[in-house]
């Protein structure tokens, strides 16, 4: 099936820095597909995500997006201003105003009922990440953007987040490409993993990904924590796998 | 009716409110009072261009205030920090300005009305540039209003609707140099930025959406106008800076009434 994006020789420098922050980086990403872009800080994540968008000029390559795709965006760190009034209902009219039955349903869909009429700034973290989707289904995405959606929720929170976007997937068949830190999840959650340093260091299904040397080298202990997770459970026990790390506060137990 | 001057100024200052109740909203949601205040300082330098080259005082203002926005714009592209651009080119313009009224000497007693304003003075040809100019500002809100909001909430969230922030950010610099061009006669240089930073202020308490922001600072704005020439009227006070301190009292109130 056709690529929803493609990329080819992508570089990108920043004003005034030596190094490219982007380096001859190949990506694309099908239908349906959920890709997950794993890196250390620095590594070029963010800036593939805007390059792929079109929000940064490219100093190598090009970007080929599908005609006409829709793109549902949910950008790192968003704040709105305190000085700012803004309900929710409000919010998921920017910039395209939508009916009321159809923001419910959106809400109802990321697990948010009946947020409607309270202020952005009240929401907790995790409220908000939903409402930032919410916000990005209203376009009908054929493809989500999320970058670093997890940022700030807790591991509950975090492992509740991925299976809301399984969910999704497998509802609207819309594709996902996502930034994250959250090793142990991604690799549950994503088709295929793209691991990033300013070029890609690797790429493949997560099995694949967990078990390469570069893989390993980048993220040190953390990765024996994936590569455990494939070597324990991930062949054996499918079921189980979502809620697999999760341990009461008094739990101890390394991976 | 137009030949009373209290009409003259209740209609002046209902202009102006028009336009800066939601100007002054992205001014607060945005941060830009200081950006306002160097605007509204370099248009002294405005003034004195006039006067030398004989124009109206809206353009020469206008155009200087333009000029400002402009050159921010590019300076800040460059890498500038705003607050440095602004205090550079807005102290110069002032300083500038205020060279240049040296050299017109019916300016030199004749300034205060430019610093302070002078709502009781306006003339019809003023109010035709002040209801234009106000018409034409909330017209082009009106008609970005989505687009403007949108950026204000975030930038990345603009851009991937297809919005350009630079776009959106350099609108509201030139709606906001068109407020001070058409402000300087009635409040003043100094007290501009009061007009659209305090009633936007006092609205946050009462206001859910950006929209209910904008139309209570509007009426925050009228009622503060209405009040503010009635008390000069009556206590013989200075009538710009009698709006700004009605408007004051209101913020002081909505602390107290929205306390959250």
């Amino acid at each position: 099936m056709r690529d929803l994006i493609r990329a080819a020789d992508l570089s990108v420098s920043h004003a005034g820095a030596d190094l490219p922050v982007l380096n001859h980086v190949d990506f694309h990403i099908r239908p349906a597909e959920i890709v997950t872009v794993v890196g250390p800080n620095g590594s070029g994540k963010s800036t593939l995500v805007r390059a792929l968008l079109g929000h940064v000029a490219l100093s190598s390559g090009r970007v080929e997006r599908a005609p006409g795709l829709r793109i549902g965006y949910v950008p790192q760190r968003v704040h709105i201003e305190r000085a700012m009034p803004m309900t929710v209902r409000r919010f998921l009219s920017l910039p395209r105003r939508v009916g009321d039955a159809q923001a419910a349903a959106a809400l109802q869909r990321t697990g948010v009922p009946g947020l409607d009429a309270r202020q952005i700034t009240q929401l907790s973290g995790g409220q908000f990440q939903r409402v930032l989707l919410a916000r990005a289904l209203l376009a009908d995405p054929q493809l989500l953007v999320l970058d670093e959606p997890t940022q700030g929720l807790d591991q509950p929170g975090i492992v509740a987040f991925y299976k809301l976007i399984e969910e999704v997937r497998a509802e609207t068949r819309a594709a996902v490409l996502m930034v994250s830190h959250d090793l142990l999840v991604v690799m549950r959650a994503s088709d295929r993993v793209v691991c990033l340093n300013g070029h890609v260091c690797c790429e493949g299904t997560p099995q694949a990904v967990s078990a390469a040397p570069a893989y390993r080298a980048m993220f040190g202990a953390e990765s024996q924590g994936t590569l455990a997770l494939y070597q324990h459970h991930h062949d054996h026990d499918h079921d189980h796998v979502a809620a697999g790390h999760v341990h009461g506060p008094a739990c101890a137990q390394t991976h | 009716m137009l030949d009373d001057f209290l009409t003259r100024a209740v209609l002046a200052g209902l202009g102006l409110v028009l336009a800066t109740g939601s100007l002054g909203s992205f001014v607060v949601w945005r941060r830009m009072a200081y950006f306002g205040d160097s605007t509204a300082h370099a248009a002294i330098l405005g003034v004195a261009l006039s006067f030398v080259f004989s124009l109206p005082i809206y353009l020469g203002t206008l155009g200087v205030a333009v000029a400002m926005a402009l050159i921010v714009a590019q300076l800040t592209a460059r890498g500038q920090s705003m607050d440095t651009v602004l205090g550079v080119l807005a102290h110069s313009a002032l300083a500038l300005g205020l060279v240049g009224v040296s050299f017109v000497p019916s300016l030199r007693t004749g300034l205060d009305a430019f610093l302070f304003g002078d709502i009781l003075a306006v003339s019809r040809a003023d109010l035709a540039w002040i209801w234009g100019g106000a018409a034409l500002v909330l017209g082009l809100l009106v008609w970005r209003w989505q687009r403007l909001v949108t950026a204000s909430v975030n930038e990345e969230l603009a851009m991937a609707a297809g919005i350009d922030p630079a776009r959106e950010r350099l609108i509201l610099s030139l709606a906001l140099a068109l407020v001070v061009a058409i402000a300087i006669r009635i409040v003043g240089a100094l007290l501009i930025s009061a007009m659209l930073i305090v009633p936007a202020a006092a609205a946050r308490g009462f206001a859910a959406t950006p929209e209910q922001m904008a139309g209570s600072a509007t009426a925050i704005g009228v009622i503060a106008v209405l009040g503010g020439l009635w008390a000069s009227l009556w206590l013989d006070t200075p009538a710009g800076s009698s709006i700004v301190a009605i408007s004051a009292v209101i913020y002081a109130f909505s602390l107290v009434l929205c306390r959250k």
